[in-house]
């Protein structure tokens, strides 16, 4: 598949520069050299637990990111390398965001004319059939934000990106409040969308809905990806698997064992020395402590780990 | 409809009943403080009537009630108050009421104007700074509502009348209408001509404390994450501005507006006196310097009348306007 990727990340990351105290200046790092693609017709699920950055992805892709982050690594889109002038253009147009909650629609805007957006001409057919199918009444937008509940603001939120016909859309949570009807038919609809040639990439920490209906799994740990893989690797099982973690985390699902995993993800300010996993890693080796491992190919798929088979 | 309305109304007596409270409150604090004043209102009442014996003096006395228990006294005057009687100012010799009436009549043109003025700038420059936070037209406009917001009222007001009125002589020194004309033949412009200096320096003197609360309830708006998204959906700044900023900050707006009444009614007591303009807040400062104990009472329970209902609109407003408290009990 040598197609050109729609979204390539290499080795991003991102530090906050913080002021501790009168003059002491602290770089806060919270995404480390991660790297990611996204090719035309493919759902990508980047998924962690919360507080691993998932979210500043997204920020960093769109170039929202507040005024005290500094980026490293380089971002592309279809090949073009991407500017905050590229991504200022881009945004809404050819990258859209389904944001997380309901905080990211104006409180005092009807939501009918909030979803059709600012561009003239105002999308209104397209949001009304957008609407339907998403299962939102018609007097929904008529509601301002305040009367919808957690499930149709989701559905409000994902219909803006529907309406942009961007070809990458990076869905930042889309399924949390949602039934399991209503997440299953959004996450169709991404997948429709996928078929068309469009590009997901789907922020998660829902995994079961991100193995059911997504092509590749970035897991995401502390800041950066561990392993990359085909979703059916995560169906399949730890042998299939390349990563440690990625192999408890399939462990920990209720379906398969419940079994957690010791320890907590470190926190941006006191991540370790070497391997980011190695104070949790049952197979580590004193190598793990020392250097910190890079992204390498391994059966169709792609590990950050020395001793991974 | 109906369930619309009947919350409202609920609201609307309720703050009433409050309002009505307060305004007794005030007339109590007032009634107790002119009354531990020095100033004695039959020595002010006899003043204009010529010599007068002990005798005279004490059936006078004797007729207001002054000799009667404090608390009689206020009750007299409460009651009279509520059935409309004011009492007469002993420095006009005309009912309270009536020159209360007129004077407000006065103030109220001028008031609004400045109020519209000092509102208008005052939001127009707050929505500048807010947009341009920590860039020079910010920095600049912020120096200078810190500047204005110190400068004394009656500062302001002897500047502008020097190098408007007395040098450039673009605008009268004073009062609300030429001099030696008749109150029938003042037309409306000459009126407004008369009235634009001390309007202009009360909302110079006011519109600063606007412009700094719409400015940093602009900042809180924009960074809000539906302006992120707002932003990821390709919107420029101008658009944000627009569609989102304007629409949020306009109800903090509305309700900083109406309850500025207070700080207006306060600075119209200087710019009028420095213009010797005819309205309230000169009369309240004539009343105090001459002990017209009637008259300083009468203003003081109408200001607190004017500001409390300043207030009430400003809470009533804001139901009507916000559809989250509008549309709450649907």
């Amino acid at each position: 598949m040598e197609q050109q990727p729609l979204l390539k990340v290499e080795d991003l990351s991102v530090t906050f520069r913080m002021y501790d105290g009168a003059l002491a200046q602290k770089d806060l790092s919270v995404i480390t050299d991660l790297s990611l693609t996204v090719y035309p017709g493919e759902i990508v699920a980047v998924a962690g637990s919360s507080g691993s950055g998932k979210s500043l992805l997204a920020s960093a892709v769109l170039g929202l990111l507040p005024g005290n982050a500094v980026t490293g690594g380089k971002m592309y889109y279809r090949g073009e390398l991407l500017t905050s002038e590229k991504q200022k253009a881009l945004r809404g147009k050819e990258i859209a965001l389904v944001p997380q909650s309901v905080s990211f629609l104006d409180p005092l805007m009807k939501v009918g004319p909030q979803a059709d957006g600012a561009k003239k001409p105002l999308p209104t057919k397209r949001r009304k059939s957008i609407f339907q199918r998403l299962g939102l009444p018609e007097k929904t937008e008529k509601l301002y934000p305040f009367a919808l509940s957690g499930g149709m603001a989701r559905r409000v939120l994902v219909s803006t990106a529907l309406i942009s016909d961007a070809d990458l859309m990076i869905a930042d949570e889309p399924t949390p409040g949602m039934t399991l009807n209503q997440a299953l038919e959004a996450l169709t609809i991404f997948r429709e969308m996928a078929n068309e040639g469009k590009g997901i990439l789907l922020i998660t920490h829902d995994i079961d809905l991100a193995f059911a209906f997504a092509d590749r799994i970035a897991v995401f740990y502390a800041g950066t990806t561990l392993e990359i893989a085909s979703a059916k690797d995560f169906q399949n099982g730890p042998d299939t698997l390349r990563h440690p973690y990625s192999k408890a985390l399939w462990q920990a699902l209720p379906q398969n064992g419940f079994v957690p995993l010791k320890g907590f993800q470190p926190y941006a300010g006191h991540l370790p020395q070497g391997c980011l996993f190695a104070p949790r890693c049952p197979y580590k080796k004193e190598r793990c402590e020392r250097e910190t491992p890079s992204m390498r190919e391994m059966r169709g798929g792609e590990v950050r780990c020395f001793y991974a088979t | 409809m109906k369930e619309k309305i009947l919350p409202f109304l609920g609201a609307f007596f309720a703050k009433g009943v409050r309002m009505l409270a307060l305004l007794l409150v005030v007339s109590i604090a007032a009634f107790a403080l002119v009354s531990l004043s020095p100033v004695d209102p039959v020595q002010q009442y006899l003043l204009g009537a010529g010599p007068v014996s002990e005798e005279q003096r004490a059936q006078v006395e004797e007729y207001w009630g002054v000799n009667d228990p404090p608390v009689e006294r206020y009750f007299n005057w409460l009651s009279s108050l509520l059935s409309g009687d004011m009492g007469i100012s002993t420095l006009y010799r005309r009912p309270v009421s009536d020159i209360i009436g007129e004077r407000f009549f006065n103030s109220i043109a001028l008031m609004l104007c400045a109020w519209l003025l000092s509102g208008g700038i005052g939001f127009a420059l707050g929505c500048v700074m807010g947009a341009k936070k920590d860039r020079w037209p910010d920095r600049i406009l912020k120096k200078v509502c810190y500047l204005f917001s110190s400068l004394p009222t009656f500062w302001l007001g002897l500047v502008l009348l020097l190098v408007f009125a007395v040098w450039l002589a673009w605008f009268p020194v004073g009062f609300s209408a030429p001099i030696g004309m008749l109150d029938s033949e003042v037309s409306l412009w000459q009126r407004f001509y008369h009235l634009l200096l001390p309007a202009l320096t009360l909302s110079l003197a006011s519109f600063s404390n606007i412009a700094l609360h719409t400015r940093q309830k602009l900042i809180d708006v924009l960074e809000d994450d539906y302006v992120l998204f707002a932003r990821a959906r390709g919107e420029g700044e101008g658009t944000i501005l627009r569609r989102h900023g304007l629409r949020n900050i306009l109800i903090p707006a509305l309700t900083l507006q109406f309850s500025s009444f207070a700080e207006l009614f306060g600075g119209s007591v200087l710019a009028e006196t420095v213009f010797s303009y005819p309205g309230l807040g000169s009369a309240a400062a004539e009343a105090g310097l001459n002990s017209d104990i009637p008259l300083l009472l009468g203003i003081t329970l109408f200001s607190a009348l004017f500001v409390c209902v300043g207030n009430l609109i400003a809470d009533m407003l804001y139901r009507v306007v916000d559809p989250r408290i509008r549309e709450e009990r649907r």
